[in-house]
């Protein structure tokens, strides 16, 4: 018979709310800056000059063929080899961005690209700068048209920060692994935190769904 | 103290590379199978299996890999089953792989007009006949690229298994960076050799994708 203790896990729930918690955290950081940075790449892609737009493309392909892991042992233990040396937390942090960043630019791009000439060249006539028919006309409509996409990639970069933990940042799964090598609990452990991650994309879904609306692009 | 050429570092990773390669292509199959039942199951009108088949998926879809891994690698063991690591990633793996194909499927299926299942249904058409001559080639067309495009993040989560202890590329990678000292070499190589596999996948999704839109 299994015999399954879940007190025992159970009984830490100081150290999950406090994993759960930087999870939380570490994802609200990377959402805001990883979508930024997507913006940016995407008007990069869409409007930008011949070379940069270059550079956008090569840097979105070398982070959507590469696994999270491999990114992030290359910044938090390659780095330094080139003498930039970062905490576990910032390693985190720059990695999710970077990964965020890949995925959000194309998803934006997308919204970008389907936006009618006709806008462009109605908010062109007002005239409107290009840097304001793009932030002004073309991005709003475009995020919308966008925004389940950008949000499944959010729940996603949140799931994958998981392994963060493998570099000792002080994040939900770090704090599983603590626990179960404190009283040998592994698997209940393990399930708690799972539950736990479920709960977090569900509410972090939920959250997106409302934000985006609201404060991002009006209505 | 012994020297490391970069040859010895390419060398030794691409031997490892093998493995992922293998933990891929089992994943990969084994979900698709796996997959095929679960859509069979959901378009199929049994009661209830629709729901199941929902929860499945979200339970896929909304835990990290990494936990699945560790579910799989410590859950085993409890019920009397000594697992290595290389079992406990291809079973999480193939899971894994299996709620995600059958999402994915399960949309090619519901992009076929309802007029179609009707015509056949007219036909007095079995269930598995309707799928097999009507339903099953059409929504195969559409369901090439996507599931292309999906090996790509089959390959990219075999990373993972790196964690429980399964000796794939990045596992090799960290173990040779702890040999040579030179982990800015060792990941940059690491990360290449992905980009190799991963990026021809991508690019041949793109394709598949793009003669489809044409071809409509």
């Amino acid at each position: 018979m299994i015999d399954l203790d879940f007190g025992a896990v159970l009984a830490q729930w100081p150290l999950l709310l406090k994993g759960v918690a930087f999870t939380a955290g570490l994802t609200l950081v990377s959402a805001v800056v990883g979508v930024a940075l997507g913006v940016a790449c995407a008007w990069a892609r869409a409007w930008g000059p011949r070379a940069l737009a270059w550079g956008v493309a090569a840097y979105v392909e070398l982070i959507r063929n590469t696994p999270f892991i491999v990114q992030l042992f290359f910044i938090f233990f390659g780095l330094p080899g080139l003498g930039l040396r970062l905490s576990p937390e910032a390693a985190s942090v720059l990695a999710m961005v970077i990964n965020l960043g890949a995925y959000a630019a194309e998803i934006v791009r997308a919204g970008v690209e389907s936006t009618p000439r006709g806008q462009v060249e109605a908010g062109v006539s007002l005239a409107l700068s290009r840097a304001q028919v793009f932030l002004h006309v073309v991005l709003p409509p475009a995020l919308a048209r966008v925004w389940p996409a950008l949000v499944s990639q959010i729940v996603i970069v949140m799931l994958g920060s998981a392994v963060c933990g493998q570099i000792a940042t002080q994040e939900l799964s770090y704090f599983a692994n603590l626990i179960q090598s404190r009283n040998f609990r592994a698997f209940e452990s393990y399930i708690v935190a799972t539950l736990l991650y479920l709960a977090l994309a569900v509410a972090l879904r939920r959250l997106l769904n409302w934000a985006g609306p609201r404060w991002l692009f009006g209505r | 103290m012994v020297d490391f050429t970069l040859w010895d570092i390419v060398r030794n990773l691409l031997l490892a590379a093998r493995w992922t390669v293998a933990l891929s292509l089992i994943a990969f199959v084994g979900g698709g199978l796996v997959g095929l039942l679960l859509l069979v199951a959901r378009v199929g009108r049994w009661p209830g299996a629709a729901g199941l088949v929902a929860g499945y998926v979200q339970l896929f879809q909304g835990t990290p890999l990494l936990m699945q891994l560790f579910l799989a690698y410590f859950g085993l063991p409890l019920l009397g089953v000594q697992i290595s690591p290389w079992t406990a990633a291809a079973l999480a793996l193939t899971l894994y792989a299996s709620a995600f194909l059958t999402e994915i499927w399960r949309g090619c299926v519901e992009a076929i007009p309802k007029g179609q299942w009707e015509a056949a249904q007219s036909l007095a058409l079995s269930f598995g006949e309707q799928m097999r001559h009507v339903i099953g080639p059409q929504a195969l067309r559409i369901a090439v690229a996507p599931t292309v495009g999906f090996l790509v993040q089959v390959v990219k989560g075999t990373a993972l298994a790196s964690v429980i202890g399964f000796i794939e590329l990045t596992k090799a990678g960290t173990m040779i960076a702890n040999a040579t000292f030179a982990p800015f070499t060792v990941y940059a190589c690491v990360a290449l050799m992905y980009f190799l596999l991963c990026f021809p996948i991508s690019a041949w999704s793109r394709r598949l994708e793009r003669r489809l839109s044409l071809g409509r």
